[in-house]
């Protein structure tokens, strides 16, 4: 058992999947030479040669294209976005051609590839590149959208990723890069697309989240369990195909729920997850369901607007509390 | 069904060629009148972009391909299906919505597929699918085939970003494309003086520094000789072409549109028309004395007979099951 | 037009009413909204009010009669109108569907017809994409023109029935209402007490719905608990499962002379009810808060006040008082200052009883003054313990030291005992068993403390010694009901039998 980065468990996949299978590439700006933007791609040039590493010129459209095409005729590529905020330019592919063709075509032909990259805010990266697109593509039936919260979940998706034969988009927490945890060596890792898993257990109330905010999820639950208060933390992992079963079983135990977000609050996935609790958890709900999300402004630059415009540990916990009635 | 002109021989106008192509274009012809009708009809539906006066160019195009070739198109898509040899029945049932479509009636008819063929697809996003072409003789390149991916789409399409990006990137890393603008004058209504700054699209070749070449894309034989140029140029050193096929459309946009009278004359129709490039072929032939009038009735009738037969298995072939709109979402 | 009356469900659970009263009589003329007569329902005597203009031309039961819901009782109708029909038939006749099926037509159909047109007709002249996707559209819909009418205006109807709010078993009812009453639907549909207390005040709020979490809903039927009965915690008034929870534990432990909840402590921290915005909610009166402050009233005098008795088993607090006095003289409590503390504790769970009647309203209090009564030389003097509940043991002990001290000294400031939200007063050190207290008004309750004594109780079944101490509180019943009180003397012995509860 290692403590690695979360950067490098997605490097290890990367690597452990070139390997594995040759039709696996990657392609992205600044992917080879450079290292990768966020050094995701750290030394995969060097194993792997040019061919398989592939730098593109600044063309998200095309080169997110140029991964539809060769993955109709049998290639795995993976597509490397710089960020998940300049995709929207390549948004024609992955919405029009990627998550369609298997269908248009009847099953002729399946589209196995991953559009992956950073995806949400950072630090004071201000409004064009402070986003979280995963309510968007999750909205396209077609696509698996994978949301991964932790070094050990970014690894073992990324794997089950490249090897599911539907096209995957995985958005990468940029926040998370520097994030640590274990990770097995020398351990084939791969999650299953599709199924939550509960970070933490409790009986109280649930908290729904994906992505980043699983981690603020995480640090709300362990401050209230100092109190009594016990929250079952559901990360979905994957946003689309979104694993219904588990937050019923959660919210049904503990008949409340918060649901949180990076993204904003219209249409977001929390609204997706809302609708599934009040469909199947009717009955065992004894409060309304929350949602926390980001404040419905594009994302401002100076420091304490932008605290105030994402959902953090504070906004949870009194989310919490109003559905426990505590407040 | 048609008998398929795939071996890329002599250009030479022999008349077995000639008779192969005369009949493909026909059959096209034909198939898309048909059509017309069964979309009047109410047999077919959406949206229906018709290829007539354009077959030349999938005839020609298409004639120098192997079966291990690909193509890729945009949503005008039957004449070079049929050309590619997907049957009749096969796409006639597709564009009537029925089980027995190339696309079990998913596509429709700008979304035509056959993966047995290569046919990797009719696309409806004016230049969205150019990006595959360049990503398909990637991936060629990168299993070190030999193949070549020829892409088709109008003029209109080299104004969208998605061209220029891919032939970028097909020309930076020299993959085995070679790209095909149908230039049949009109974007949907808007004329190409209208549209471009530079309306010799060819030469937009330049920017990319690969070949580019203009053909008059109503004469088969001049489709097949630039198109032989570039596929062996593609084949052998790698390097994607840029052709521009001067064609025009005798019908509307789509079935919605009307055939003249908004953004284009009846008298500039007509005086196009003359160029039909069935006429073109079939007075070469009868110059040659390779065809005589019965001769070409015959196989008029033959090709009706075939577009009929398609008409009818459609009409017969049951609608999709309803599970069907479930499946093919993802695999698995 | 003639408006038939009908037995009304004039509460949630009301299936017949006793006609009481009748108002008017026959020939009177009534205007829409008076009150016809008092019907008894399964909770209380509520009025039922006419739904239309007129004279009152037939009464069709007698006083003392009963009638099921939705029954025909009387018929309002013009001086001069034939009503030989009406008073023969049954009581559900359709007046209110003709302007109801009339008002949808279209607006469905409307929004699709001419979009599937589009796609074989001219086409709009645009770029490619973008105007096609619309046709495609548009063709997938499909063209059900003849159809879709019918649907949306079958549907309207039933729609403007089920949004009066009255319970299924009311719908007969609505036949009677005039079409101006089914249009006067939405969200305000609640905002109208008339309305509200004639279809039905006999729940959680004016609009006489029982506020409840659907799982409330589900427990309550689970475990056989009537939601109308249960005072909701949370939101509003709303029914929340550890309301359900209480009052399902509550005849069990009565029954079977369980050591009341001790065990079952909450899973989730005691809940903090009382409101953190302002120093108090004024609650306006609904219907059943008027006739029940009327005729108690009444009945008993200008304060109907009840009494409540419970029985405390003090054990633990007698073990944490000796436990406190060895850590030193500092920690010293006296079992009173436990019980002021835990008053306090119990009323921030309990704001309906931490209240004041004001004669046209309730005020519910959002912070907790407990009166604490002394005796002093000539009479008696209840000086106040502000915010009780947010102070500590040990404040509330030195507090109550000093204020009893300087009561008897005389020299409390008129702020000092005035201001109170809850009284107590506890004659235990006077050798008294148990006693009633009398209702400081405005206050809705005081509770009277007796002495703690040794008694021989039964546990598992044997007997032995246990420390016990009796409570009795006086309730305003216009403000506080039996099972209000009964709850909060609930949560007063759990705190009081686990008095490490009152550390937090």
């Amino acid at each position: 058992m290692s403590v690695i980065t979360y950067r490098d468990a997605l490097n290890q996949a990367l690597r452990e999947e070139m390997q594995h299978d040759d039709r696996v590439f990657l392609m992205g700006e600044e992917v080879a030479e450079y290292n990768g933007a966020y050094k995701v791609s750290r030394g995969l040039l060097d194993q792997f040669g040019p061919m398989r590493v592939v730098d593109t010129p600044i063309a998200e459209l095309g080169f997110a294209g140029i991964g539809v095409g060769a993955a109709m005729v049998g290639l795995r590529p993976v597509i490397e976005f710089m960020t998940w905020n300049f995709a929207l330019l390549a948004l024609d592919q992955v919405v029009n051609a990627a998550a369609k063709m298997l269908y248009m075509s009847n099953g002729q032909f399946p589209m196995p590839m991953v559009f992956r990259g950073p995806n949400g805010a950072a630090l004071q990266l201000s409004a064009q590149h402070s986003q979280a697109w995963e309510s968007w593509l999750a909205h396209i039936p077609g696509l698996k959208v994978v949301t991964p919260a932790t070094p050990y979940d970014a690894k073992g998706l990324l794997k089950s990723a490249i090897r599911d034969p539907n096209p995957v988009v995985f958005l990468e927490g940029e926040m998370l890069y520097n994030t640590k945890g274990e990770v097995p060596d020398g351990e084939e890792i791969l999650i299953p697309l599709g199924k939550a898993e509960r970070k933490r257990e409790g009986e109280h109330c649930s908290i729904i989240a994906h992505g980043k905010t699983v981690l603020v999820a995480i640090q709300v639950a362990d401050a209230l369990a100092k109190e009594g208060i016990k929250i079952d933390v559901i990360d979905l992992r994957t946003v689309r195909p979104m694993d219904v079963d588990a937050i019923a079983e959660s919210v049904k135990k503990t008949n409340r729920a918060v649901v949180v977000e990076e993204g904003w609050e219209l249409c977001g996935v929390g609204a997706q997850v809302v609708d599934y609790i009040q469909r199947e958890c009717f009955d065992f709900l004894d409060a309304p369901v929350l949602r926390v999300h980001q404040a419905d402004v594009p994302m401002p630059y100076a420091k304490n607007l932008e605290r105030a415009a994402k959902p953090d540990a504070q906004k949870v916990t009194s989310a919490v509390r109003k559905v426990l009635y505590l407040e | 069904m048609a008998k398929k002109p795939t071996k890329p021989t002599s250009s030479k106008s022999d008349s077995e060629l000639n008779h192969s192509f005369l009949r493909s274009m026909l059959l096209q012809r034909r198939f898309e009148e048909r059509s017309a009708e069964a979309y009047a009809l109410g047999k077919i539906g959406g949206f229906c972009h018709l290829y007539i006066g354009q077959e030349a160019i999938s005839t020609g195009a298409l004639s120098v391909l192997r079966p291990d070739d690909y193509v890729v198109t945009a949503y005008r898509d039957h004449g070079l299906a049929l050309a590619r040899g997907m049957t009749s029945r096969s796409v006639m049932a597709e564009l009537f919505g029925r089980r027995d479509g190339c696309a079990g009636g998913k596509g429709g008819s700008m979304h035509l597929f056959d993966a047995k063929l290569n046919f990797l697809g009719g696309h409806g996003i004016v230049g969205g699918h150019i990006p595959l072409a360049t990503g398909v003789a990637f991936a060629i390149k990168y299993r070190g085939g030999d193949q070549v991916c020829l892409c088709f789409f109008g003029e209109a399409a080299v104004n969208i970003g998605a061209f220029h990006e891919a032939l970028n990137m097909a020309a930076l890393w020299k993959v085995p494309a070679v790209f095909i603008i149908e230039n049949n004058r009109y974007g949907m209504g808007t004329a190409v003086a209208r549209a471009m700054a530079n309306e010799d699209v060819s030469a937009r070749a330049a920017a990319y520094n690969i070949p580019g070449e203009s053909v008059d894309g109503q004469d088969v034989f001049a489709v097949r000789d630039a198109v032989s140029r570039a596929v062996e140029r593609a084949r052998g050193e790698k390097t994607p072409t840029l052709l521009e096929m001067r064609t025009y459309r005798f019908m509307g946009h789509s079935m919605s549109d009307a055939v003249s009278g908004t953004y284009r004359t009846k008298a500039e129709l007509e005086e196009e028309m003359r160029r039909d490039p069935i006429i073109v072929l079939h007075n070469r032939m009868t110059e040659a004395g390779e065809i005589d009038d019965a001769a070409y009735a015959k196989l008029d009738e033959e090709v009706k007979a075939e577009v009929q037969d398609a008409w009818d298995f459609a009409d017969a072939s049951p609608e999709p099951e309803l599970e069907e709109l479930y499946s093919n979402v993802l695999v698995g | 037009m003639a408006t038939k009356v009908v037995m009304e469900a004039l509460s949630p659970t009301m299936e017949e009413g006793r006609l009481v009263k009748w108002t008017k009589n026959e020939g009177d003329a009534v205007k829409s909204g008076e009150v016809l007569a008092e019907v008894e329902t399964d909770k209380a005597v509520m009025e039922l009010v006419a739904r239309g203009d007129g004279v009152l031309r037939k009464r069709l039961i007698n006083e003392g009669d009963t009638a099921p819901v939705g029954q025909l009782i009387a018929i309002v109708a013009a001086a001069d109108e034939n009503i030989d029909a009406l008073a023969g038939g049954g009581g559900a006749a359709p007046t209110a569907e003709a302007p109801a099926a009339e008002a949808p037509k279209a607006e469905a159909p409307k929004a699709e017809a001419p979009k599937a047109e589009a796609p074989k007709a001219e086409a709009p002249k645009a770029e490619a994409a973008k105007p096609e996707a619309v046709q495609a559209d548009a063709a997938k819909a499909g063209p059900p023109k003849q159809e879709a009418p019918a649907e949306p205006a079958a549907d309207r109807p039933r729609d403007a029935r089920t949004s009066v709010p009255a319970d299924p078993a009311h719908s007969q009812g609505e036949a009677s209402t005039p079409p101006q009453e089914l249009d006067r639907r939405g969200p305000d549909r609640f905002a109208t007490a008339s309305t509200g207390a004639a279809l039905g005040a006999g729940g959680g709020e004016p609009g006489g719905r029982v506020r409840s979490s659907p799982l409330a809903r589900r427990l309550a039927s689970d475990r056989g608990v009537e939601l109308g009965s249960v005072q909701g915690s949370g939101p509003g008034g709303r029914i929340v499962k550890r309301d359900i929870e209480q009052a399902a534990s509550r005849p069990r432990a009565a029954q079977t002379g369980e050591r009341a909840p001790a065990a079952a402590a909450p899973a989730a921290p005691a809940p903090r009810r009382i409101s953190t915005e302002g120093d108090y909610q004024d609650i306006p009166l609904t219907q059943i808060r008027k006739t029940i402050a009327r005729r108690l009233a009444e009945s008993i005098g200008p304060v109907p006040t009840f009494y409540l008795t419970m029985e405390l088993d003090v054990e633990r607090v007698a073990e944490m008082r000796e436990a406190m006095i060895v850590l030193g003289a500092e920690y010293k409590v006296s079992f009173n200052d436990i019980v002021l503390k835990a008053v306090a504790t119990a009323l921030v769970q309990h704001p309906e009883v931490n209240a004041h009647w004001l004669g046209d309203k309730m005020r519910y209090f959002n912070r907790v003054h407990v009166g604490m009564a002394v005796a002093v030389e000539d009479g008696l003097i209840t000086p106040v313990i502000f915010d009780a509940d947010r102070k500590g043991l040990a404040d509330i002990s030195r507090e109550a030291r000093e204020l009893a001290k300087r009561a008897r000294d005389r020299k409390l400031k008129p702020e000092e005992y005035t201001g109170a939200t809850f009284s107590v007063s506890n004659l235990g050190m006077f050798g008294i068993e148990h006693f009633t207290a009398i209702i400081n008004p405005p206050e809705a309750a005081i509770l009277a403390v007796g002495g703690v004594e040794d008694r021989v109780v039964a546990v598992d079944g044997e007997a032995v010694i246990r420390k016990r101490m009796k409570v009795t509180m006086s309730c305003d019943h216009r403000v506080i009901d039996g099972a209000t009180g009964a709850k909060f003397l609930q949560t007063l012995r759990r705190l009081i039998e686990n008095p490490l509860m009152l550390v937090y």
